[in-house]
Parts: structure tokens; sequence; C-alpha cells
């Protein structure tokens, strides 16, 4: 395991940089991932147990994030919106990745764009895909 | 002393210096059109009532992209906690979480993958 030298000097951190998009995606990207890989798995597996299971077990998962009538909840409305938007995001900083590992888009004006680009499509994405949901 | 080439080729000691760069890009590009396809095919349905999920996951058009998306988001999101743990874990822990992360995505890997069998293949719930 590497053991530290507190005495060796540190290289600039968060605090030091001018606060840009491409930092803020970049973050974006690692906490929109973490929170799926954790809170979304489990809730998947769960999902699909739940199915698995038989009628039983379905009403129960449904009943946590739906009203009676059927309408998702305040637990439902924060889970749904924020796994979708995570997703949405998680999704388009991703191909921004793929994009920025052929070595394109590294100007400064392109990256600032690029990074933008990223939560402006997520926030669309998701307003489209709630809409489409209502609309059924 | 080695030519660069001879270095480049070699790969170093582990000869597989790019394999988890490019595994995590290969589950990316299959997540991409796997979870598109998840996406389209939620907001196309009329109704999540469990006769409906039941009768739309058993069939094969369902279930077997469904088990090829668990495959490779579980895949994928291995390899990216995995950073994450290198990332801020410097001690032991790092031993210790990456153990954990193992257990849990093979365990849950394995009730998704179960699950979606189960229904496939037809079992009385």
């Amino acid at each position: 395991m590497a053991s530290r030298n507190p005495a060796r000097p540190l290289s600039p951190h968060l605090q030091i940089w001018r606060w840009g998009p491409h930092m803020l995606v970049s973050i974006l990207h690692r906490a929109t991932g973490s929170g799926m890989a954790t809170v979304g798995t489990l809730l998947l597996v769960w999902w699909l147990a739940a199915l698995a299971g038989g009628a039983e077990s379905y009403a129960t998962f449904r009943d946590v994030f739906t009203t009676e009538a059927g309408h998702l909840n305040v637990i439902g409305l924060v889970v749904a919106v924020g796994l979708t938007l995570s997703l949405f995001q998680h999704m388009m900083t991703g191909i921004r990745h793929l994009v920025l590992d052929t070595g394109a888009g590294y100007e400064l004006k392109t990256n600032k764009t690029y990074a933008m680009a990223t939560m402006v499509a997520s926030v669309a994405l998701t307003a489209i895909f709630w809409l489409v949901m209502g609309l059924n | 002393m080695r030519s660069a080439i001879g270095r480049v080729r070699g790969l170093g000691s582990a000869k597989e210096g790019t394999h988890h760069w490019w595994y995590q890009r290969l589950t990316a590009g299959a997540n991409l059109l796997l979870m598109s396809w998840l996406l389209i095919s939620i907001a196309r349905q009329s109704s999540f009532d469990y006769a409906a999920m039941r009768m739309w996951m058993e069939s094969g058009w369902v279930a077997i992209p469904m088990a090829l998306l668990v495959v490779s988001v579980f895949y994928h999101f291995r390899l990216g906690l995995q950073v994450v743990i290198e990332d801020y874990q410097h001690d032991e822990s790092r031993v210790v979480l990456m153990v954990l992360l193992n257990f849990f995505v093979i365990a849950t890997g394995a009730v998704a993958l179960f699950s979606i069998m189960k229904i496939a293949l037809g079992a009385a719930a």
C-alpha cells in the first residue's frame, strides 16, 4: 500500500483552479455513475426480483413509489426524476468522454461548449422522457 | 534497453495495460445501445401493472436484451467504482472495498439474471 510522506508538496487541488463547466461535468459524471451503481442497481434488482416473485411482491414494490390512484408519490418522483436525470447526464458526459478519447474537443472554447451541451441535453432528455411517460 | 516499439508492443509485465480502459469503453457503447432500448421500451408501455410487465418480459425480445443490459451495465459499474475506490482509498480499506465491490456486483447480478430467466422461462410465481 502507498504510504504518503506528509512533508512532500501537493499539486494544486480544486480550490486553486477557477471553476468551469468542464470541472462540473467531470464530477457530475462520477457522482451520477456512483449513484446509479449503488442506488440504481439495488432498485433495478429489486424491481426484477419483485416481478419474478409474483403479484404480491410486485405490488409491494409498486406501493413504495406510487399512490393508490397509480401515480408516482413523493418518493417515486424523487427517485424517478433523480435516476433518469443521472442516467441522461452520465450518458451525455459518457459520449463526451468517447469524443475526447479520439483527441478531439480539447480547445478551450469547444471543450466548454461540449461540457455545457451535456447538461442542456440531459435536462431536455429527462423532460422529454417524462412528458412521453405522462402522455401514455 | 528496449526499443520504443518493443516497449509499446510488450504492454509491460502485466500484458494487459489497456484492459480496464478498453472494457470501460466497450461496455459504455453497449450500455448506450441497451439503455436506449430500455428507455424507449418503457416509454412505449401503456401499463405497468403486474400482468402487463410479466407478459412484456416473458418475450425473448425483452428478456435477452434485458439480460445483456445487466451484464454490460454491471461490468461497467464494477470498472467505474474500482476507479473511484482507487482514487480515494489509499490504505488497507482499498482492498476491503474492492472485495465488497466484487461481492456486490456478483450478488446483485446473479439475482437480476435469475429473475429475468425465471420470468422468461415461464416458471410459476
